[in-house]
């Protein structure tokens, strides 16, 4: 009995072994899913669309004909007869298009945001709104406001407060989350949720002080997200921090994939993980803070979206993060203009639609995820 | 197989110690894997196996002593270069994110490339290769989460084949695989010829796969050798607490240990 464990002849086990598997067929490692430069042509035709029906809808409705016609005059002058009202391109260019480009913006940040965030945590539950980040940079920047205080001028005095908000929340989640060992769905979302509750408590708290009640009113309706207040002086902030952020996680798209492995096995494969993920922190926390300083907390884009193009693409970040910064510009440009339309003339805060489409979403995967959880490690 | 050059390197572990908590876990262990050799180490639950390895691959600083690899102290090295000489396979298995096993087994490449650029002709070919050779190349493109435990095994190793490495080290590889996958996980590891440290529960497959083992006790050497010098009678009462007998297989010789009682 006790010998038969090792009465096997030990040389058979190096032939090939019958595969368990039904079918298998050779499949080269980038067959099977749609090719990727069609996935972002076809993203790219789609956020096309969403910025030109987004320009034509409104209170005042015009052709997208018109519209690209617009557009096209004014970037190659001279090529088309403009035969509209100029009323058209006032509404066009110097009303809408700041808010879409903003909408837009945001979007796509939102996106890079949440897919780098779900790497850092190792957790695809992740999204600056769930982990609090956005409730953090919220506070910041009420509370530089409510105090009256101004650093760097008065335009930069939110987008400074929010920044150092959305950084101190993100090191305290991340903390609470996984002092020590594996960071836990459960442990994550609890830690989002307590500390979002928290903060949002005391930016409530801080804005029950304040003495004018035009600044109260207006932080109200920015705090549930909204891109209403773009204008051409407030765009090339957000802009240039997203497109540059988007280039920084671009460029680390491959040591983002490390973060998949593991802590440990990261780090044998040549990351130095502390300092990648504060590098990381920083980064994603002052995407966040710029967005949320110029357009509220927006909700649930960070968690969807990358969930969404993973599924098209892959898990590679250098597949994923373009994509998603593509269908997360589309996807917010598009609720903008539902939040302009659906109770027109009333707006509704964009944040409120993207939490009435991502709360769903986010009990679907959060089932998913604990089934995982329990199953095999 | 051809497009993988192995060149093992030496591994040296020169009197590391390591304290943690105020206790010390490892007192003074020196241990060398010369080129191509495959060492074993053993012993009780908390003796110290992790920690070894872990300082091996440069996880956790040792308070004193030194990992060499190739004569260079390792934590002297940049983590990238160190990274194409040695991998290791923690038990740590990667998350859940469609990740396929084409994509687990391509961040071996990560510390031979850098930034977005990077010979992706040459890569693929590397890891298809190393794919075929832990026979997992038709599961591919299958997601990683569906794997079993033996095929994530195997994947895992080809992720650390593909990082072209001359030292390997292994934490428990055949952790929660039956007795079919220990096995070949291990002949696997034996037929790559890359010098490899292992950490090992059973002793009976170490005795068969290693060429050294060394026996770890409350965080020291307590014997190192050939298996039939440390598999003995007297080590496995003393250090297992067990009475078990020791002979050699009727077949191939090699030292066993029955179990009596």
């Amino acid at each position: 009995m006790r010998s038969a464990d090792n009465a096997a002849p030990a040389e058979t086990t190096s032939s090939p072994q019958p595969d368990r598997h039904p079918a298998p067929e050779r499949v080269s490692p980038r067959e099977r899913r749609v090719p990727y430069p069609l996935v972002l042509a076809l993203l790219g035709a789609a956020l096309a669309a969403a910025v030109v029906i987004g320009l034509a809808v409104g209170s005042v409705s015009l052709l997208p004909s018109d519209v690209a016609a617009v557009l096209v005059s004014r970037v190659f002058p001279g090529w088309i007869d403009p035969g509209w009202p100029t009323a058209y391109e006032t509404i066009v260019l110097d009303v809408r298009l700041p808010r879409v480009l903003l909408a837009g913006v945001v979007g796509a940040g939102l996106s890079a945001v949440g897919t780098a965030l779900q790497a850092l945590v190792r957790n695809p539950l992740a999204d600056p709104y769930l982990l609090g980040i956005s409730s953090g940079a919220s506070l910041g920047a009420v509370a530089v406001l409510v105090s009256g205080a101004t650093l760097f001028g008065a335009f930069a005095t939110p987008m400074v407060g929010a920044f150092a908000g959305s950084v101190a929340t993100l090191i305290a989640v991340h903390a609470l989350a996984g002092s020590g060992g594996r960071i836990t769905t459960t442990r994550l979302v609890l830690a989002g949720v307590a500390v979002s509750y928290v903060l949002s408590a005391l930016a409530d708290l801080l804005l029950s002080t304040a003495a004018d009640p035009h600044l109260l009113s207006s932080i109200r309706f920015w705090t549930l997200g909204s891109v209403a207040g773009a204008e051409w002086e407030t765009l090339p902030v957000p802009v240039t921090v997203v497109l540059a952020g988007l280039a920084g996680l671009l460029w680390q798209a491959r040591s983002l994939n490390l973060l998949f492995a593991g802590e440990e096995a990261a780090g044998t494969l040549g990351l130095d993980v502390s300092r990648f993920r504060t590098g990381m922190f920083v980064l994603v926390s002052l995407m966040t803070g710029v967005m949320v300083a110029v357009s509220g907390s927006i909700g649930f884009v960070g968690l969807m979206v990358p969930h969404a193009v993973r599924m098209l693409v892959g898990a590679d970040h250098r597949r994923v993060l373009p994509a998603a910064a593509l269908l997360g510009a589309t996807f917010l440009v598009l609720a903008d203009l539902a939040a302009r339309t659906v109770a027109a003339p009333q707006e509704v805060q964009i944040g409120v639609l993207t939490a009435l489409c991502g709360g769903p979403f986010f009990v679907w995967l959060l089932r998913r995820q604990a089934h995982r959880e329990r199953g095999d490690r | 197989m051809s497009h993988h050059e192995v060149r093992p390197a030496e591994l040296e572990l020169r009197d590391v110690s390591r304290t943690a908590g105020g206790r010390e876990v490892l007192s003074g262990v020196s241990l060398t894997a010369a080129p191509g050799e495959v060492v074993g180490v053993v012993g009780p639950n908390g003796a110290g196996k992790s920690t070894l390895l872990r300082t091996a691959y440069r996880y956790l600083r040792p308070a004193s002593g030194q990992v060499l690899v190739d004569g260079t102290d390792v934590f002297r090295m940049p983590r990238r270069v160190l990274a194409r000489r040695l991998a290791a396979l923690p038990q740590e298995l990667p998350a859940e994110f469609e990740l396929t096993a084409y994509d687990v087994v391509e961040m071996g490449r990560a510390p031979h490339r850098r930034g977005l650029g990077g010979d992706r002709l040459g890569d693929e070919r590397i890891v298809t290769v190393s794919l075929e050779m832990v026979e997992m190349a038709e599961l591919a493109r299958r997601p990683f989460g569906q794997l079993s435990g033996g095929e994530k095994q195997r994947v895992l190793i080809a992720r650390a084949l593909a990082q072209e490495p001359g030292v390997l080290i292994l934490d428990e590889p055949t952790n929660h695989l039956d007795m079919r996958h220990q096995f070949d996980v291990l002949a696997l590891v034996r037929r790559l010829g890359v010098t490899t440290l292992a950490a090992l529960h059973d002793l009976n497959l170490a005795a068969r796969f290693c060429d050294r083992m060394c026996v770890l006790v409350a965080g020291g050497v307590a014997a190192i050798g050939t298996p039939a010098e440390v598999l003995t009678e007297s080590l496995l009462s003393e250090v297992y607490g067990v009475h078990a007998e020791v002979g050699a297989h009727p077949r191939t010789g090699i030292p066993t240990v029955f179990f009596g009682n």
